[in-house]
């Protein structure tokens, strides 16, 4: 059984349909890609995922059906959606937003727990615990952000474009940290990502979408062996 | 210089009820994005149910924390009942929204306790001291002490408990929160909760001084207003700063400044803060807001 | 249907109403009449409330401030100087007061010079945004009486002036109320179209883009700074006409005629009336007239609302109106007739159409 299944999930923005029947899975244990132009409905799946957004359609989590939930109690269920732009709580310090990471889980008890296990994958933070969130760099700000989603040891972590914005190098010390938690934790992952390269690198499986609907999925050797998708998203 | 230092003083005392509303005032702009108009009513609501809590045997000081759970729970009640439903709607609509509040709780607390001012006693003495030459009013003490521990109580909750970290977050970031397991519903409506306490606290500090009645603390409204927006509407030290500021300000423009008199000390104060305002838009301790295209 | 046949119906409405409205004072005692005078007052008042925060979305919570400076410019200069000295009251030289004035002249000053300062007031306020403005508009709701109270000598301080009922003019034969019925009512009707106008010119659509989206308006060449003062001056122009006209209807001005609370009701009924339609002003001006939430007889409000049942209600309602139609009276008869506008909007097909 899958960890995570959408069964035609269609999503819509007030009159305007992003996602016309969505089906995709992540198995226990996966690191999968979720790839796509800009407006094809990567981020929207994401929402519909956590709950964030008006949809129709199945999706299960763990066996059960969270299409009802709200984005609280999905994340009780041990998904750990970092969004895009980060969903940083800027005016707070790095170790409240650390903190929050918690919460999920019952704060004071879980973080003291945790805590070193994240701090060893980003150890620079420690330093940091006091500055305001807002005036880290970007590519802290990603760091920090999954360090935040790491804190409550989630089942599945949703990253939704973690390289936007980024300099390469520190795209690549992220997805190196996150094949890192992959192979050593087993945490299943599902990247959202335009930078198909980084992301097929980084991941087993690939589902690609296309204004609203999946329009290629298999493992990544075969994305990357696909004509279209080599045109379209891998610029050879 | 020792009367000056007497206005400042009994200015302080003032200013720390300004000071509680005002942070009441920022509690709610923050979490909700709204400016309650409703707050002071609230005050005069929770205030009035001290009054008959008192005139039904209760001494003071049970009485004043029974009011304030109370208070607690109506703040609550309000906001799941009469906010809620509003939640993404245009800002003008919302304003009516707490101005009907306000017609409704003023027309309530005329109609339950009727429209004659009654007096409310202030649980401190009414002695004075001299300190260096000034003398200073025990009420005025007691009630900033009153005030600025009720401030340090709720700065304290949300410095270190959980809880309160999570209704920060909530106020920052509500979508994010969500994803991190806050029932920003829930946030918001103990934000109410705390709001109406501070609320509470201001209202039975003010009434010994200017009496009971069911438009008390309409004025009072005004002047936390002025602070709050003074102070920086989004910053709740702003808001405690500004109100003090506001107390001492107003005070020695109507004791020194002749041309005020008694009638233009808060229109001078309100000018006064305009001025302030033009100058530095986002207020004293407020961040200026980035406009997003 | 022709393209005309929309337009046409709005005409045919508002000449029906103005006929309505005119022969209206057949069918009344005084009372009536004076309430209805009083809605032509909160009528004018209110479209210059809507241009301000309904078109171009700044709201304003001073309005009935405006009104009082415009009531007390009117008294003032209806008595000029030679009226206020008899009132025992010694006004400052260098004031212009002139030696008395008719109202024709008094009503279009007042606006006038409430118009001035309501423009002035405009220049800082765009430093003020959101709630700051809300702020300052309310700080001169509040400021009003007391200033009024403080400069007695023009003012007459917290006793205030009292007028002459004035006479009918032209000879007619009808009651002063019937005539001052007719000046409010006149008056009220010139605004709208004035209004009107206002709205449907460069004027209106530069208001309406600085509401809908100021750096947007910015980037369409629109300068927020101008329209957003003239915003102000107009609705206060409006505000001051109205308060001329109340001096004039009640026979007197004093810092009680004008307190915070009208401010609020006024924003309360141009909400619930509709923002941003103009038609819909009429329903706020009757609701503040004919809804029972006053401690004393209607329409002067006292500084607190009524304290009994009916204020209650009123809060609940104005709540219930922003949760089920928050797009006012106006809003609700526009979905109504949806269907009958649509019939009329439907454009007439030319004989050579492609054939369907």
């Amino acid at each position: 059984m899958p960890l995570l299944e959408l069964r035609d999930v269609e999503a819509r923005y007030g009159a305007i349909r992003a996602l016309h029947g969505v089906s995709l899975t992540v198995e226990e244990g996966e690191v999968v890609s979720l790839l796509g132009a800009n407006g094809a409905g990567k981020t929207t799946t994401l929402r519909a995922i956590s709950g964030a957004v008006r949809k129709t359609g199945d999706v299960t989590f763990d066996g059960k059906s969270i299409a009802r939930h709200a984005p609280e109690s999905v994340a009780r269920l041990g998904v750990a959606h970092v969004p895009e732009g980060r969903g940083l709580f800027g005016e707070l310090t790095v170790w409240d937003n650390l903190r929050m990471g918690a919460y999920v889980r019952g704060e004071r008890k879980t973080f003291k727990q945790e805590a070193p296990r994240v701090l060893g994958y980003f150890p620079w933070l420690e330093a940091r615990k006091h500055q305001q969130a807002g005036t880290l760099s970007g590519g802290e700000q990603q760091m920090l952000s999954l360090a935040r989603a790491l804190v409550s040891r989630p089942r599945l972590l949703m990253l939704d474009e973690p390289s936007l914005g980024l300099a390469p190098t520190v795209v690549r010390e992220l997805f190196g940290i996150v094949k890192h938690l992959n192979a050593e934790e087993g945490l299943s992952v599902l990247v959202v990502e335009q930078n198909a390269n980084i992301a097929l690198d980084a991941s087993a499986r690939a589902y690609v979408l296309e204004v609203g609907t999946i329009a290629v999925s298999g493992t990544s050797d075969e994305l990357r062996r696909h004509e279209g998708v080599r045109k379209s998203y891998l610029g050879y | 210089m020792a009367a000056f230092l007497q206005q400042v003083v009994s200015g302080l005392a003032s200013g720390a009820i300004f000071a509680s509303l005002a942070l009441a005032l920022v509690l709610i702009y923050r979490a909700t994005d709204v400016i309650n108009f409703s707050q002071g009513e609230m005050a005069t609501f929770t205030t009035y149910i001290a009054w008959s809590l008192m005139d039904n045997g209760l001494s003071y000081w049970p009485a004043f924390l029974l009011t304030l759970g109370i208070a607690f729970c109506g703040g609550v009640a309000l906001e799941r009942t009469v906010i809620r439903p509003f939640e993404n709607k245009p800002e003008i609509t919302i304003v009516i929204v707490t101005i009907g509040i306000l017609i409704a709780l003023n027309a309530a607390t005329g109609w339950i306790w009727g429209a004659e001012v009654k007096s409310f006693d202030s649980p401190f003495p009414n002695t004075t001291h001299e300190i260096g030459g000034v003398t200073i009013s025990t009420v005025d003490v007691g009630t900033t002490v009153v005030c600025l521990l009720t401030v340090i109580a709720l700065w304290a909750f949300f410095r270190f408990t959980t809880l309160g970290l999570a209704m920060r977050s909530a106020a920052v970031n509500p979508a994010a929160s969500r994803l991190l397991g806050v029932r920003v519903g829930r946030m918001l409506a103990i934000g109410w909760g705390f709001a109406a306490v501070l609320g509470a606290v201001a209202g039975m500090m003010a009434a010994p001084t200017v009496f009971l009645d069911p438009g008390m603390m309409l004025v009072v409204l005004i002047y936390a207003f002025a602070a709050a927006v003074l102070g920086g509407i989004d910053s709740p030290v702003g808001a405690v700063v500004g109100g003090l500021l506001l107390g001492v300000i107003v005070n020695l423009l109507g004791a020194y400044v002749d041309f005020v008199g008694s009638e233009l000390r808060l229109p001078s104060a309100l000018a006064i803060l305009l001025l302030a305002l033009i100058i530095r838009p986002q207020g004293l301790f407020g961040h200026p807001t980035v406009r997003r295209v | 249907m022709s393209r005309y046949a929309l337009p046409a119906l709005k005409v045919a409405l508002f000449l029906g109403s103005a006929v309505v409205i005119a022969v209206l004072p057949r069918f009344m005692g005084e009372f009536r009449l004076s309430q209805f005078t009083f809605v032509a007052i909160y009528f004018i008042a209110l479209l210059g409330l809507n241009i301000l925060t309904g078109y171009n979305g700044q709201i304003s919570l001073g309005h009935g401030a405006f009104m009082g400076i415009g009531a007390y410019v009117g008294a003032v200069l209806t008595l000029g100087r030679p009226g206020l000295e008899a009132l025992l009251l010694e006004p400052p030289g260098w004031l212009p007061l002139g030696d008395g004035m008719r109202p024709v002249f008094t009503i279009v000053l007042a606006g006038l010079v409430t118009g001035v300062i309501g423009f002035l007031f405009g220049i800082p306020a765009l430093r003020l945004a959101g709630v700051s403005l809300a702020l300052a508009t309310f700080a001169m709701a509040v400021s009003l009486p007391q200033v009024a109270k403080r400069f007695d000598q023009v003012t007459g301080g917290g006793g205030g002036i009292t007028l002459n009922l004035p006479t009918t003019p032209f000879g007619w034969d009808i009651s002063v109320r019937h005539w001052l019925y007719y000046e409010a009512w006149v008056t009220a009707g010139v605004l709208f179209i004035v209004a009107w106008l206002l709205v449907r010119a460069r004027v209106g659509r530069a208001w309406r883009s600085i509401r809908d989206g100021e750096i947007a308006a910015t980037a369409s060449g629109v300068s927020p700074s101008l329209y957003k003062t003239l915003a102000f001056g107009v609705s206060s122009f409006y505000a001051g006409v109205a308060g001329a006209l109340l001096a004039i209807e009640v026979s007197y001005v004093n810092p009680d005629t004008f307190p915070l609370s009208l401010s609020i009701l006024l924003l309360a009924s141009v909400v619930v009336g509709g923002l941003g339609s103009l038609t819909g002003v009429i329903f706020g001006a009757l609701l503040l007239v004919f809804l029972p939430i006053y401690a004393q007889e209607p329409p002067l409000l006292p500084f607190g609302f009524s304290k009994q049942a009916p204020g209650v209600v009123f809060g609940v309602l104005l709540i219930l109106i922003m949760l089920l139609v928050p797009s006012g009276v106006a809003g609700l008869l526009r979905r109504l007739t949806a269907p009958i506008v649509r019939r009329l909007r439907r454009p007439q097909l030319l004989p050579s159409s492609t054939g369907r």
